[in-house]
């Protein structure tokens, strides 16, 4: 049973980004909405000219566009996965950052999901996919899993959001039509509250095997091909633990952000970073694992072309590339988040930026030599990205960053009701457990 | 229906490059500029592979027509989300060209690099204007392409043969590159018809077929000298 009321007036603090806009955040808009507007110009050259823009060739024939897409989805793992993963186990301090973890996963998703589509010859002719598509191409498998995944982590974003938008709609007339059309009725009532937890806790069960899924098949995109350093058997738990892996770096970098950019430190507190923390270096010591069964399996079984491939990364054009993302994916995450004296805010900042990074070129590392190495003896070039695919990828970021913006200026970017939820219940769960087993504290004077 | 195949004698080529120019002539294969050529973006659908091995006075040069090896069990066509690439009734992979998405996955599964990009809209100068064959449609920027092997002559000698009131005969279609060889290091027929040239070529101990090992079931032979190897 429910024993409190979610109050506008109690917890401030989260509702500052909703009503006070500086001067600050006008210049940022403007500056991310410049670089946007920048890459819709060079998309839609990129439109009207060709793929010549870019520069991919013969025989690199995927470059930014795709390890973007593979490296934005796994981003948008953060959320959705880490949040029902953490309300599944009931972990407490969950509270402050499940919300922001979701929205992540909205945006990421539907940016990431643009990527295939900006790196298409024909992207008038999209709805052939719908027209003809054939299930047996793996890229079908991403469509679906891919609108499977953004349908059920919007609802399982927009679920627990529907008490906020209710407390926004009665605190004051701004936007008003909106939230009342947003909170869809939500009068709090016993049995609402009934429903809301149940769907809550369907969605949230819901999602887990759609993640998994989601990465699995995008690297069957690689492994279902015969090309050698795609077709293995791992890619799907390897792409899976790198898009987790990835997804809590982002997940901490917007954490630090939005924590000093609305003054939320209350809310997110040292330990909520030091609990997260210990999930990355968790996911950097498996994901190491992986990296060195795939290389390990490949270079001592010596297949000629799949050799070639794995010295190219390891000792090749690729070396510099490799080893950098060895550093920032196992060695930096070892160290800042392996002891307590480095697991600080700032500490686990650079870890992050620097997962990021190596999970960008891991991303890159798989699809680029790969491409570079065909099995005939092929007069092989080196990918060197143009500026389109660099102002796109500048975008796509901006408009992440943008759209962030704007959530958080339209909704609570930490869950208030579930904040004063954990409040409340914390308060009646320690004294049940005092009651239940811990002895009265008159008992002992009985005795004596 | 006969199975189209080709075997392609390594050492009689001397590496001239006919097969390369008639391709590219017959099946209307965009030009690109110097600049573009320079940065990987050349059509071809057939080229030569040209590799060289070992170190003077051991040193050799091995030239090897690389064009679409008609797998029976392509990597390529499985992996097309809209169809677009198919094995078609003739057991030719076949490129539909106002389908084609341009998503490259066929591109990144084929192992033997055949299929080429339309990376801008082709630029026909007066000249090439003039030549460009009618029977083989122009492809426009965005799609992929590759060797049919000229495709549009089979339909053309299946139409005279039923004009004729008469059975296809091998005889009756020869894609470009096979027609204009002058080394004659081409052969081409029906690999199911065990009396045809290319079926007793393709027997020859000095025969192979490019990664064979990938269960792809190419059409295409190479005739080599048995210490060299594709």
């Amino acid at each position: 049973m429910r024993t409190f009321e979610p109050s506008a007036t109690s917890d401030p603090a989260l509702f500052r980004s909703i009503d006070h806009t500086t001067t600050k955040f006008y210049v940022t808009v403007g500056v991310l909405a410049a670089i946007v507007l920048f890459a819709v110009f060079m998309y839609v050259r990129q439109v009207v000219l060709g793929l010549g823009v870019t520069g991919m060739m013969q025989p690199v024939t995927w470059g930014f566009y795709i390890v973007n897409f593979v490296f934005f989805i796994g981003i948008s793992h953060a959320g959705t996965l880490i949040s029902a993963i953490l309300r599944i186990t009931q972990a407490e301090w969950r509270r402050p950052i499940t919300r922001m973890a979701e929205v992540i996963t909205a945006i990421v998703l539907a940016i990431g999901g643009l990527h295939p589509i900006l790196d298409l010859g024909r992207p008038e002719r999209v709805m052939n996919v719908f027209l003809f598509g054939r299930l047996q191409s793996p890229l079908l498998w991403d469509v679906t899993s891919i609108s499977a995944y953004f349908a059920a982590s919007t609802v399982y974003l927009y679920l627990p959001l529907i008490p906020d938008i209710a407390l926004l709609r009665d605190r004051s007339r701004r936007l008003r039509w909106f939230y009342d059309f947003l909170s869809w009725g939500w009068q709090g009532t016993p049995r609402q509250w009934k429903v809301l937890s149940r769907a809550i806790n369907i969605m949230m069960i819901v999602v887990v095997p759609v993640a998994v899924s989601v990465h699995t098949i995008i690297s069957y995109i690689f492994a279902m091909t015969l090309q050698s350093g795609w077709h293995s058997t791992i890619f799907g738990p390897y792409f899976v633990v790198g898009a987790i892996f990835s997804g809590i770096a982002a997940l901490f970098v917007t954490m630090i952000a939005f924590r000093s950019a609305f003054r939320l430190e209350a809310y997110l507190k040292l330990i909520h970073f030091q609990q997260l923390a210990k999930l990355l270096l968790a996911m950097s010591m498996l994901w190491t694992y992986f990296t060195f069964c795939e290389y390990l399996t490949g270079f001592y079984g010596g297949e000629p072309e799949e050799l070639k491939s794995i010295l190219y990364k390891v000792t090749g054009q690729y070396a510099p590339l490799f080893w950098l993302m060895v550093a920032c994916n196992f060695f930096i995450p070892l160290v800042l988040l392996g002891f307590r004296r480095f697991r600080t805010i700032p500490g686990i900042l650079i870890a992050s930026i620097g997962v990021l990074v190596g999970m960008w070129l891991e991303r890159l590392i798989i699809v680029v030599p790969t491409l570079e190495n065909p099995r005939m003896p092929f007069p092989s070039g080196i990918y060197v990205p143009s500026l389109t695919e660099i102002s796109l990828f500048a975008g796509a970021l901006a408009l992440f960053a943008l759209s962030f913006l704007g959530f958080a200026k339209l909704f609570p970017i930490v869950s208030v009701w579930e904040i004063q939820e954990g409040r409340a219940l914390a308060k009646v769960e320690m004294e049940e457990r005092i009651q239940s087993y811990l002895p009265d504290e008159q008992a002992g004077h009985v005795q004596a | 229906m006969p199975r189209w195949g080709m075997v392609i004698d390594l050492d009689r080529c001397t590496g001239c490059g006919a097969c390369v120019a008639a391709c590219k002539v017959e099946n209307n294969v965009q030009f690109v500029s110097a600049a573009e050529s320079e940065r990987g973006r050349r059509m071809h659908w057939l080229r030569l592979l040209v590799e060289s091995t070992g170190t003077y006075p051991e040193a050799e040069i091995r030239i090897v027509p690389n064009l679409c090896v008609m797998c029976d069990n392509p990597p390529c066509t499985k992996v097309c989300p809209v169809h677009a690439t198919y094995l078609g009734e003739d057991r030719l992979v076949a490129q539909i060209y106002p389908r084609c998405i341009g998503c490259r996955y066929c591109m990144a599964a084929c192992p033997y690099s055949v299929k080429v990009f339309n990376w801008s809209d082709p630029r026909w100068s007066a000249e090439t204007r003039s030549i460009l064959n009618p029977d083989v449609s122009l492809r426009p920027k965005g799609v992929v392409e590759k060797c049919t092997f000229c495709h549009h002559r089979l339909q053309a000698a299946k139409e005279v043969a039923r004009a004729d009131q008469r059975p296809l005969r091998e005889a009756d279609y020869q894609p470009a590159c096979v027609q204009i060889c002058p080394a004659d290091a081409m052969t081409f027929g029906d690999l199911d018809d065990e009396f045809s040239p290319v079926s007793q070529l393709r027997r020859s101990a000095r025969a192979m077929r490019p990664q064979e090992h990938l269960g792809t079931e190419p059409k295409v032979y190479y005739l080599q000298r048995r210490d060299a190897h594709v």
